[in-house]
């Protein structure tokens, strides 16, 4: 009876896919799906190699020194780090009286109040403050960036597909739509004629419906003065920009891949040990099963003593 | 313990003499882990994720006991206690939530691995079915507990994701709608969702180690089975647990953690979705919304059903995924096949395979942007898996012809090389041994 009823519900719920498959078949071949231009004009991250990359990777600090530049002198003007405080920039290599200025002389200041009032008011960071946002709130970042929201930047190397890659892309990626051409040489514009990048928007194949409401922020060579010498291309700011924001999204990575590879010799040893042990425990139990088979030497030894003593040839 | 030949615990230590005597917990841990338990001699390695399922729940009892202690369930806090707290500041935090995280992955792989190895090796056929049926309630437990753990970090996937499967029960005509209400005390995931997820959360995976001690109280009424599922016959077929599948299980057990390691520490983000590292936004829904890896496949049968076909499509899309796991409650009357081993059932063994390769099927396209081409392959596939289930093992189990069975364990372990090859001065015994008469 139970396979009965298994047989029916199993046919039924079969046969009601197969409808829809039809279904959809039909009307996939009557009307297809017509092409879209986020689909064929976006461009997955060019490849960018960090010093943080791979399990023995470790931050270049002076990459990181480099990339908090970009931040500060550039995206903190609309983008928040609300995640990292500036205490955190001792990991970068900055000493006590540098992080203590760096946050007393951020452009904004954190929200406070009057002691003597009690109104709202604000004060200087101090390095036990997170990085404060640009913008009091979100009304307030939509009002002042066309109705787009910046996103906060803490995690963003861990909250897009491609993390630092897909930053570094992005960043470096504006492009002029008119005669934009993808891989195939096809030409965007001609192709999809609706696809014009709307007013307040810009460009950017690497962006996932290639318009982004953040105008290209890197725009020259030489807009951030780096002090350690580096030239500081656009392409250069870019990758160091990344990599700062790899720290951000994971500040505890070269502890993790310390432990991690002190936790992978262990596991190793142990498993090898545990082989062998299992391997010496098991030698017995495994011999008293052989003893009885035809390939075990001793049994072979005892067979041809057994022959031998009844004198048949072998 | 049902063998005779099961060795009874004998306290050496007048202390352990003295507890056995008032009450008799280690005789209970010697009969159930210990020397006191006969296992088939015959286990291959695919017996050894039961051990280590028990090892994951728990690590997972462990590191969430202390995650616990530093998490905020309100839906200001949840993001920040996750993201800045325990991964910025907690000593070690990053470590005990990328471990809580892959932990649950690898629980679901290990569970997954041992689930296929009882439906080729038979494991849920008699004398074991409320054994296999308890493991499919750990199961259905596991997935709440993971899907509410899920929601906890309050990630632009977690609210969607609560969003979307507590959306399934609104498919229901009349009651659904209320019942989602009901579980989520809203009308969207809010407040009241998250911290009735944190309560449940913290709850289910005691309730998954209760009813994983029923599990395996049942499965020692009549012991393990085995690759061969030839019933255990003589004490030779047979060798006590401890040391022998402790040492097993050990050194196996240090292997797969290695892995789990490895992940854990080198790629900790790989199995987990970039849009949970975006804090939960009701005014922004995520281009592809997916849930966690583990349920691809249930999504997939969710979303393979496109047409209203006397119900509307959503609810059969319902149906369909409660259904493809509650008719694995059923799978010990529908093989009624005498023999439990895929290995002597030629004809099993191919849809067994088929089976295998259609799940992972459903997996990618449960995990992948929708396009036409994915939603077709994922119908087939989703209609092989019920076909499979529910027509094919019946009418495979009634007219396949087995292949001849060992006749004990022990036969199986010497490949019945003995037949052929017993040499001359020699008697054979009953079961398959030889003895060597000139000794």
């Amino acid at each position: 009876m139970v396979r009965v009823i298994a047989f029916v519900v199993g046919v039924v719920f079969a046969g009601v896919l197969l409808i829809s498959l039809i279904g959809n078949a039909a009307s996939y071949f009557k009307s297809p799906p017509a092409p879209l231009a986020a689909e064929e004009f976006h461009k997955e991250p060019r490849a960018l190699h960090l010093a943080s990359d791979g399990p023995f990777g470790k931050f270049d600090k002076r990459q990181l020194q480099r990339g908090f530049q970009v931040y500060s002198e550039v995206c903190s003007a609309c983008h928040s780090l609300k995640l990292v405080s500036f205490r955190d920039l001792k990991e970068l290599g900055y000493n006590e009286a540098e992080i203590k200025k760096i946050a007393s002389d951020w452009k904004t200041q954190v929200p406070s109040i009057n002691p003597d009032t009690g109104e709202a008011s604000t004060r200087k960071a101090l390095p036990s403050d997170n990085f404060p946002a640009p913008f009091a709130n979100e009304v307030a970042a939509r009002a002042a960036n066309n109705n787009a929201l910046p996103p906060d930047l803490s995690l963003m190397t861990k909250a897009r597909e491609g993390g630092a890659a897909y930053v570094h892309s992005l960043l470096t990626g504006y492009a002029d739509q008119a005669g934009y051409k993808n891989e195939k040489g096809e030409e965007l514009l001609k192709k999809f004629p609706d696809a014009k990048t709307p007013e307040n928007l810009h460009f950017n194949p690497y962006f996932a419906n290639l318009n982004i409401a953040m105008p290209p922020p890197l725009t020259a060579n030489g807009q951030v003065s780096y002090e350690d010498g580096t030239k500081p291309t656009v392409d250069q700011m870019a990758t160091d920009v990344a990599a700062f924001l790899v720290w951000t999204a994971e500040p505890n990575l070269e502890s993790r891949h310390a432990a991690g590879l002190a936790v992978a010799i262990f596991l190793l040893i142990a498993s090898i040990l545990g082989y062998f042990a299992y391997q010496q425990i098991w030698y017995e139990a495994k011999r008293a099963v052989r003893i009885t088979g035809p390939l075990d030497p001793i049994n072979q030894a005892k067979t041809r003593r057994a022959k031998a003593k009844q004198g048949v040839a072998g | 313990m049902s063998f005779s030949w099961a060795k009874r615990y004998e306290p050496k230590h007048p202390m352990m003499k003295w507890l056995d005597e008032r009450l008799p917990l280690p005789r209970l841990v010697y009969g159930a882990i210990g020397g006191g338990y006969p296992v088939p001699r015959n286990l291959n390695y695919f017996w050894n994720f039961g051990v280590l399922a028990g090892i994951f729940l728990t690590i997972q009892i462990i590191t969430g006991i202390v995650l616990a202690m530093h998490y905020y369930a309100t839906t200001d806090g949840a993001f920040l206690s996750v993201n800045q707290l325990i991964m910025r500041d907690v000593n070690a935090g990053w470590l005990l939530r990328y471990a809580h995280m892959n932990g649950a992955s690898f629980f679901f792989i290990v569970t997954y691995i041992h689930i296929f190895r009882g439906l080729f090796y038979g494991s849920y056929k008699a004398p074991r079915e409320l054994v296999w049926m308890l493991g499919l309630v750990i199961y259905l437990l596991m997935m709440a507990t993971a899907f509410m753990g899920y929601v906890l970090p309050w990630g632009q996937m977690s609210y969607w994701g609560a969003q979307v499967i507590t959306g399934f029960f609104s498919a229901f005509p009349l009651v659904g709608e209320p019942i989602r209400v009901w579980l989520l005390g809203g009308y969207a995931p809010d407040q009241a969702a998250l911290t009735r997820f944190f309560s449940l959360h913290y709850l289910l995976p005691f309730v998954i180690a209760a009813v994983v001690i029923l599990h395996i109280w049942a499965l020692h009424i009549p012991g393990s089975g085995n690759p061969t599922g030839v019933d255990v016959k003589e004490e030779r077929d047979t060798l006590p647990f401890h040391p022998f599948y402790t040492a097993k299980d050990g050194w196996f057990a240090a292997a797969f953690l290695l892995v789990y390691a490895l992940v854990t520490y080198f790629a900790p983000n790989y199995l987990g979705h970039p849009d949970n590292y975006v804090q939960a936004n009701p005014l922004a829904t995520p281009a592809h919304i997916v849930p966690e890896w583990y349920f691809w496949p249930f999504y997939a049968i969710l979303r393979s059903f496109t047409v209203d076909f006397i119900l509307p499509a959503k609810l059969w899309g319902v149906l369909a995924m409660f259904l493809s796991i509650l008719l694995l409650f059923l799978l010990p009357w529908l093989d009624k096949s005498p023999v439990r081993s895929g290995s002597y059932r030629p004809v099993f063994k191919r849809f067994f395979w088929l089976l295998v390769v259609d799940v992972v099927i459903l997996g990618y396209v449960g995990g992948a942007p929708i396009s036409p081409a994915r939603i077709a392959l994922g119908q087939a596939a989703a209609a092989y898996y019920f076909l499979h289930f529910l027509v094919i093992l019946p009418l495979v189990s009634a007219f396949e012809t087995p292949l001849p069975l060992p006749s004990s364990i022990s036969e199986s372990v010497l490949h019945g090389e003995q037949a052929e090859a017993a040499p001359a001065g020699q008697t054979k015994r009953r079961g398959g041994s030889t003895v060597v008469a000139a000794e």
